[in-house]
């Protein structure tokens, strides 16, 4: 049996250290030691495959218990892509967010800020066979948190990714443009690369934003690529 | 080409995206030796982090319509993840060797800019001596840092420290 084709390794600078004290959540939760080299196995190179027929898709989070979520209705599509430019095709993709209020629908967020009853703030889809995914939802809120004197956090959407391996696990979140909160928000510039950094804010679309409807917004997403590629013709 | 698109923590609030029920593997009826792995996830002063996502892939038994071969579970107040699921055998290792059996563990939460990974083997099993990542690691202690115990009728305990005395080892993959 041959050898499984590694992924590459991150470039550098694209990803966040564990230590990144100016977030201080990261304080007691960094590893002081290196982490280990080790080849990839089949252990990294293989993945879990979710099916649609078992995880129900849910692409709209504007419409909870049938009634209208409050808040600007937004559209946020994008591609999924490999290192090398293919598709990422019939991978789940998973959101969670604030509502419009900038409050969680969780027990652990206890901003003093109105739930809406109409909008629960997670989403589930599958990218098509050209990777391509998209949701419709509320444009979430900026919030409060206990890092540092006035501490808010820029409007953002999490987002989560699998990929096809163990190694291609992504979990990240998704910023607005011009949101003037960015510049203060440590866990946003924990990325040490300024251009790596930006990609993670979303780009306006008038092709995806709908006529009388709702804006659109474009986050195109890199999952990594196989370290060695077979010729293609 | 552009690079991977980096990671940013998965914060207190990825519940929202929680179904308590994929920590169990063995939910749609998978054959084999059900086994519990559980363990509690622990900060740099020995705290529990009570709001951790912890995830778990094997390649073995292959993934199908009756083992998903993936689970996720948060941890509790005490900082305890928890899965249900089938003992894995060894799988291959690069070149001819082979892996001892183990569990992939991916540890994300608040306060972690990216997942930290690490692997759970078992105690015991005659494979670990010649597995080629515990051989890797040259200090016995830290080597079992990789290691799961049992803890009686089929479970198996394994603590992640995350930074600090017995700080687990965390794999660059
Ligand atoms: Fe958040």
């Amino acid at each position: 049996m041959s050898d499984p084709l590694p992924f590459r390794p991150y470039a550098p600078g694209t990803q966040p250290p564990y230590d990144a004290p100016a977030y201080l959540g990261t304080v007691k939760r960094h590893p002081k030691q290196k982490l280990h080299p080790m080849p990839q196995t089949v252990t990294e190179t293989t993945g879990p495959r979710f099916s649609p027929n078992r995880f129900p898709p849910l692409g709209d989070l504007t419409m909870a218990k049938g009634k209208p979520a409050i808040g600007e209705r937004i559209i946020v599509a994008g591609t999924i892509t490999d290192e090398d430019g293919r598709p990422v095709p019939n991978t789940m993709v998973e959101i969670w967010q604030a509502n419009a209020t900038g409050r969680y629908d969780h027990p652990a967020d206890q901003h003093d800020a109105p739930l809406d009853p109409n909008f629960h703030g997670m989403g589930r889809v599958f990218t098509d066979d050209q990777g391509r995914y998209r949701f419709l939802t509320i444009r979430p809120g900026a919030y409060p948190w206990p890092n540092h004197k006035n501490a808010w956090r820029p409007n953002h959407i999490h987002f989560s990714y699998f990929g096809p391996a163990f190694a291609t696990r992504l979990i990240t979140q998704m910023y607005f443009p011009g949101d003037p909160l960015l510049a203060f928000d440590p866990i946003f510039h924990a990325v040490p690369d300024e251009h790596a950094r930006n990609r993670l804010i979303a780009v306006f679309d008038l092709d995806i934003t709908e006529a009388d409807y709702a804006l659109g917004y474009r986050f195109d997403v890199v999952l990594r690529g196989r370290a060695a590629t077979p010729m293609e013709d | 080409m552009p690079t991977a698109t980096a990671s940013q923590t998965i914060g207190p609030y990825w519940h929202l995206m929680e179904d308590p029920s994929w920590a169990d593997l063995t939910r749609f009826g998978a054959a084999g030796e059900k086994i519990t792995l559980t363990g509690a996830v622990l900060d740099g002063d020995g705290k529990p982090c009570a709001d951790a996502c912890v995830e778990i892939w094997q390649p073995d038994p292959p993934a199908s319509d009756s083992f998903p071969g993936f689970g996720r579970s948060n941890t509790d107040s005490a900082g305890v993840y928890r899965f249900t699921t089938v003992k894995p055998g060894p799988v291959p290792a690069r070149g001819n060797a082979q892996q001892a059996p183990h569990i992939a563990i991916c540890v994300l939460s608040r306060g972690l800019m990216r997942g930290l990974v690490t692997r759970a083997y078992f105690e015991g099993d005659r494979l670990n001596d010649t597995d080629p990542l515990l051989m890797s690691i040259e200090e016995p202690a830290r080597r079992a840092t990789l290691i799961a115990r049992p803890a009686g009728s089929g479970t198996w305990r394994m603590d992640v420290r995350l930074q600090g005395e017995g700080e687990t080892v965390f794999l660059d993959v």
